[in-house]
């Protein structure tokens, strides 16, 4: 793919996954894969990046900031809303308004749904969604793309699991979402209580794409290319249950020896113990190299809507 | 007289169920049955002292049954005519000039609908900013589904009616 032409997103809002057409996402996989190989370069040089964190997230908010600092630009903003215009009674709109017509590019992390599409409407300069309630983070979606296309050196035809706690996990439907433009074979492993929901499920059937749902992780590992572990979080049970179902959850070294050997194990981070830390010596485990893609997809971004040619 | 009700009206044995007809105005055939309340609420019909008409639950070949609305004097803009359709997305609006249609719209399902529902995601952030609430429409398994433009939440039409 020619990344000198056409770059559909330059002066663009980069708000959901859903907008964003299988052609796009896999320009940006391209771009993400040719920013890492240069690990450094001026893209940024000369401009200033709003971020704007009205909740506290301090691995995104990291992420972002190094992802600037690399490209040569500088950040200004705050990372907690209560502390800002928020508690004053400003609407999200009027602070948007004001912090865009000091920066070229915002980026924009709030507690509630729909934020980031909101700010777009209101911001003189592209925004980029750091997450939106339980809504969307295309950053994290888009990261997490890149990482499965680096494990396998492509995004058709692969089997991917995902375990955990589907229901409530925006990072799990969003990827999904994007996963299933691409002809993926999906295997839902979760508690009936924490299922992907009904909508998704459509979606999938809609589009034709395979799925099917378990119970475990130890039947699958010998099918699948990709298992993305999300963490069950103890508020959705009572405390016996939860050590019950969370026990069911999780992957350990010993687990693998039946696994294909491609078989590739992510994580969006922060991990509890769904991961015992023998998987980390492992050849299968990935997700600290996710994490570290995490820089290069925001590097990605950040450059595509600042500059025509990247 | 026109013929937009003379043969849904008309039950099987011939005896006639007719809502009174109208000089000028609009008549909205071909409601779902249960849905004619819901647009003269969600239009605010009974506000104006315009004279109404209405027949609930009456036999329709082609849909079991109906519900039909007469309206004198009305014409519908096109924010009322979306309205209109997200209730009944396949009613007709004949438009009454001296006892005779002179104008009839077949509805369809409007793209998106700005403004006229508020989100039923409380942690949506179009509640308390200078927006207007949107929604993109689509129909799934004969089911009008509306798509919140800003949370990207889905809700099924249903869920707004006490709205
Ligand atoms: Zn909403």
């Amino acid at each position: 793919m020619d990344n000198k032409t056409n770059n559909a997103l330059y002066q663009q809002h980069i708000i959901s996954i859903s907008d964003m057409s299988r052609e796009m996402l896999e320009f940006i996989i391209m771009t993400i894969e040719k920013i890492k190989r240069q690990k450094i370069c001026s893209l940024l040089s000369g401009k200033i990046i709003g971020s704007c964190f009205f909740e506290p997230s301090t691995r995104t908010k990291l992420s972002f900031e190094v992802a600037v600092r690399k490209l040569g630009g500088t950040t200004i903003g705050f990372d907690n809303g209560v502390n800002t215009s928020l508690k004053k009674g400003e609407t999200l709109a009027d602070s948007i308004k004001i912090i865009s017509s000091y920066t070229d590019a915002l980026i924009i992390r709030h507690p509630k749904e729909g934020a980031a599409r909101l700010a777009a409407q209101f911001s003189s300069v592209p925004v980029i969604n750091g997450g939106d309630g339980a809504n969307q983070h295309p950053t994290q979606t888009l990261l997490d793309l890149f990482t499965i296309y680096e494990c396998h050196g492509r995004l058709d035809n692969l089997t991917v699991a995902l375990a955990g706690d589907l229901k409530y996990g925006r990072t799990v439907h969003s990827l999904v979402q994007a996963l299933s433009l691409f002809n993926t074979q999906f295997i839902f492993i979760s508690p009936e209580e924490l299922a992907m929901p009904e909508y998704l499920l459509s979606l999938l059937d809609q589009r034709n794409i395979c799925y099917e749902q378990v119970y475990s992780i130890e039947s699958i590992l010998h099918e699948t290319d990709i298992l993305y572990m999300t963490r069950i979080q103890k508020e959705r049970f009572d405390e016996t249950e939860y050590k019950y179902i969370a026990a069911r959850y999780i992957l350990d070294k010993a687990m693998l020896t039946k696994a294909k050997p491609s078989l590739r194990v992510l994580h969006p981070l922060p991990r509890v113990d769904e991961i015992a830390p023998d998987v980390d010596e492992t050849p299968f485990a990935c997700y600290f190299q996710q994490a570290e893609n995490g820089v290069y997809a925001r590097m990605s971004l950040l450059a595509l809507v600042l500059n025509k040619i990247v | 007289m026109s013929d937009y009700d003379s043969t849904d009206l008309k039950p099987g044995n011939g005896k006639s169920l007719q809502v009174e007809a109208i000089k000028d105005g609009v008549v909205i055939d071909h409601i779902p049955a249960t849905q004619g309340v819901k647009i003269i609420k969600s239009l605010n019909l009974f506000a104006s002292k315009v004279r109404i008409a209405v027949g609930f639950n009456l036999p329709s070949k082609m849909m079991g049954l109906k519900d039909l609305i007469k309206i004198e004097h009305r014409q519908f803009n096109e924010q009322e005519v979306n309205r209109l359709a997200i209730f009944a997305p396949n009613a007709t609006i004949n438009v009454i000039a001296d006892y005779k249609v002179v104008q009839k719209t077949k509805m369809s399902l409007p793209s998106s609908i700005h403004g006229l529902f508020i989100c039923p995601n409380s942690n949506c952030i179009s509640h308390n900013e200078p927006v207007t609430s949107s929604f993109h429409l689509s129909e799934r398994q004969g089911q009008t589904i509306l798509q919140c433009h800003y949370c990207e939440k889905s809700f099924k039409l249903d869920i707004f009616a006490e709205i």
